[in-house]
């Protein structure tokens, strides 16, 4: 139609990009899958007024217009275990919770650690409702000794590397991955946990370890691998990024790291500002098992003010779905990980915004731009000419989460029942509405 | 107050006085069965029982069967060895499957913490936890606090100090809640490689010195050292081990005058504790076995009377 000025008008609601520096009421224009602009005036619009069909107008009076949120922490399955989540149902549940563009962990099996690989997730994200940036295997195999081919992985569109799951415990092959990553300016992303010291654990080590007689993962095997690979960062000049940050000494070492200078970032995920150990004696839910394991009230202390003072930069979920006949036994014997995109803005929102810990602000900045700017990842903006990825929230609508309701093919969430207090009203991927309430 | 809280027995933490009170003295009626020539009741009768058992055990299996037997329960045994665990059946699937032929009462032994409370969760039978992991074992810790009862006819004000390795010990723990619940004084004694964090925080005296842990208690109980723990790095060896916390007879002088031995079983004789020890004056190892026979009768006799009228055990 040559006549149609916009594909989308996003009228009445507050937009919010922190990346822009921008937070008042606003209207959002979309033409050909990108923001083509947006109105600062206040006075609301109607559809009659700029003579829009019903598809075209969406009034958000009320509601939050967000960019799109990013996950740079998920866990796809596929190839391997498409019973508990493929590419293309992961991304559904992440539209449902506002992200439009993720990070695959390359755990699979086979693992993501050779072009074909990459090649072949990017394949199965091309029709899904979110955009799929794949993070590649440090090592080959994923088996800590001989880095994978990082060129190549880089070459296919890989935006960073991480041996997820395990920590890279060869001090060796960690100084030589942050050197040869180098090389192509993308991040080594580890998971902080020493592998020695957390030998069989089942839970944070702690009193409540002591009381159920679970073997513990000490709090300190984190920050000796933070520490280390911080020292390593120094010594190499590389990009670490720390994955799901979970205690105070983690969190302290990163601070003190960044007032040094170092180029080191950090996420954390909603389980571990929110949820505590002491949880788990009530009723062995395996849901609660995670590595690394939610900790004491002191850590969880220090994470929320991680977050605060910006030591930690980006929320992710660490979204690791798990089919039900897994987890539905014995506590030590469920494989640890929870799902988390489809209630993490719902939490955050919760237990971090309504406590006053963080501004809308200042959340959607860890949950966009941040991340977006660890990866290099186009997106996390609602800048002229980005990718129209837009989330329009209902800020203040209560809801519960249920297990039947969920998008993701698995429902391994220790929040079913719980009410949160800020729900996904409509997803825009590419200008392209992909959820809607 | 003849009836007990909970219509389980998972463990002892948070057990009230009154409830470890009414077994002691139910398992006292039932000790003095156990003297009869005639040594059963048909207390139980009709009621089928599953012992089901996920670890090897010799004493605890058959002390739970005779305890049923003797309350002329029908009992059945499972144990993973020759079960279709091996084939790969999940604990839901196998203790679902065994409710389906009609069980009343089931008796688990398991390796993971929590499975008694899993199976709380999926069957109606009485579940009893014959010991969880490193968690619990309450009715080894029952047994031992009636083995000290009966000695000093009180619990009350009595030091007891527990030997050994703390942080794989479910008899440990649930002695701690045991005794500390019935105003006992608990003080712990290893290998610092093998006391958990922050085990002060149960509410017990903590020591590394076995001499110093010993002065002026009244009972110690000795638990095994499993070899095993050596071998993984926790401590340096069995001589070792015994040069530092083994219990001996030079030891015992720090005791108070009327001491008591106990241990729990099986025994690595020499290692944690000499011959002359556990078969001396003040040992009641074995009475503590005998005992073990009494307060399962009692167990299984109360928590059966919470669900439904069953005969007098007079």
């Amino acid at each position: 139609m040559p006549s149609k000025k916009y594909d989308l008008v996003i009228a009445n609601g507050r937009v919010i990009d922190p990346a822009l520096g921008f937070g008042k009421e606003a209207h959002v224009f979309v033409k050909d899958g990108k923001i083509a602009k947006i109105e600062k005036e206040s006075a609301s619009i109607t559809r009659e007024m700029k003579s829009l069909s019903d598809e075209q107008f969406i009034d958000a009076t009320g509601k939050l217009v967000v960019p799109g949120l990013i996950d740079i922490h998920v866990h796809l399955r596929e190839p391997g275990r498409e019973d508990e989540e493929t590419v293309e149902s992961g991304c559904r549940a992440a539209a449902s919770g506002g992200f439009t563009s993720l990070c695959c962990m390359p755990n699979t099996t086979p693992c993501i650690d050779n072009q074909e690989t990459v090649k072949f997730v990017q394949d199965r994200a091309k029709n899904a409702d979110a955009r799929v940036y794949v993070i590649g295997a440090i090592t080959k195999g994923r088996l800590g000794v001989e880095l994978s081919e990082i060129g190549d992985l880089v070459n296919m569109g890989a935006v960073g590397i991480t041996d997820d799951g395990t920590y890279l415990q060869d001090a060796q092959v960690m100084r030589h991955a942050l050197e040869y990553a180098k090389m192509f300016d993308i991040p080594v992303m580890q998971h902080a946990e020493d592998s020695q010291l957390c030998d069989g654990a089942i839970m944070n080590e702690s009193y409540e370890s002591t009381r159920l007689g679970l073997r513990g993962a000490p709090p300190v095997a984190e920050e000796i691998a933070v520490q280390r690979d911080i020292s390593l960062c120094r010594l190499t000049g590389g990009r670490l990024h720390i994955q799901h940050i979970s205690t105070r000494a983690g969190v302290d070492a990163v601070r003190r790291a960044k007032a040094e200078g170092i180029n080191v970032t950090c996420e954390v995920t909603p389980h571990h500002l929110i949820l505590t150990d002491d949880e788990i004696g009530k009723a062995f839910n395996t849901n609660l098992r995670v590595n690394p394991p939610i900790r004491s009230e002191a850590d969880r202390e220090a994470v929320v003010e991680g977050l605060i003072d910006g030591t930690i930069d980006c929320i992710a979920s660490d979204h690791a779905p798990h089919s039900e006949e897994e987890k539905d036994c014995e506590f030590d014997k469920a494989p640890p990980g929870m799902i988390g995109l489809e209630t993490s803005l719902g939490l955050i929102k919760t237990y971090i915004i309504d406590k006053g810990y963080l501004s809308w602000a200042d959340a959607i900045a860890k949950m966009t731009v941040n991340p977006a700017r660890i990866l290099g990842l186009p997106g996390g903006t609602m800048a002229i000419d980005s990718p129209a990825d837009i989330v329009i929230i209902n800020p203040d609508k209560k809801w519960t989460v249920r297990a039947d309701k969920f998008r993701s093919l698995s429902k391994n969430s220790p929040y079913i029942g719980w009410k949160l207090n800020a729900r996904v009203e409509k997803t825009i991927l590419g200008g392209r509405i992909v959820y809607e309430v | 107050m003849s009836k007990l809280s909970s219509r389980h027995l998972l463990g002892l933490e948070g057990v009230p006085a009154s409830d470890i009170s009414l077994i002691l003295d139910t398992a006292e009626s039932f000790r003095e069965v156990l003297d009869r020539k005639i040594k059963k009741v048909p207390t139980l009768r009709g009621i089928t029982i599953l012992n089901l058992f996920y670890e090897a055990s010799t004493r605890t299996r058959i002390s739970f069967e005779l305890a049923e037997k003797r309350l002329s329960a029908d009992t059945v045994n499972f144990s993973t060895s020759t079960s279709s665990v091996k084939k790969g059946e999940s604990l839901r699937d196998t203790v679902q499957n065994i409710e389906a032929m009609k069980i009343d009462m089931v008796v688990v032994r398991h390796g993971s913490t929590g499975a008694p409370y899993f199976l709380t969760q999926c069957m109606d039978s009485n579940i009893i936890n014959a010991g969880d992991g490193a968690h619990e074992h309450p009715t080894q810790a029952l047994l031992d606090m009636y083995t000290i009862r009966q000695k000093y006819g009180k619990l009350d004000g009595l030091r007891v100090v527990l030997v050994g390795d703390v942080k794989h010990s479910r008899v440990i723990r649930s002695n701690i809640w045991g005794l500390k619940t019935m105003g006992a004084s608990v003080a712990l004694c290893g290998p610092a490689t093998l006391m958990p964090y922050e085990i002060e925080q149960l509410g017990c005296d903590v020591y590394t010195d076995i001499d110093e842990a010993l002065d002026g208690a009244d009972v110690v109980n000795v638990m095994r050292i499993q070899l095993e723990r050596q071998q993984s790095g926790l401590f340096p060896s069995q001589r070792e081990y015994t040069n530092l916390f083994g219990i001996n007879k030079e030891r015992l002088k720090r005791l108070r005058k009327n001491y008591t031995i106990m241990h729990p079983g099986p025994m690595n004789r020499g290692v944690e504790i000499t011959s002359e020890v556990a078969d001396g004056p003040r040992s009641v190892i074995l009475e503590q076995v005998t005992n073990g026979q009494a307060v399962r009768m009692a167990v299984l006799y109360l928590l059966r009377g919470q669900d439904e009228g069953v005969e007098d055990a007079e």
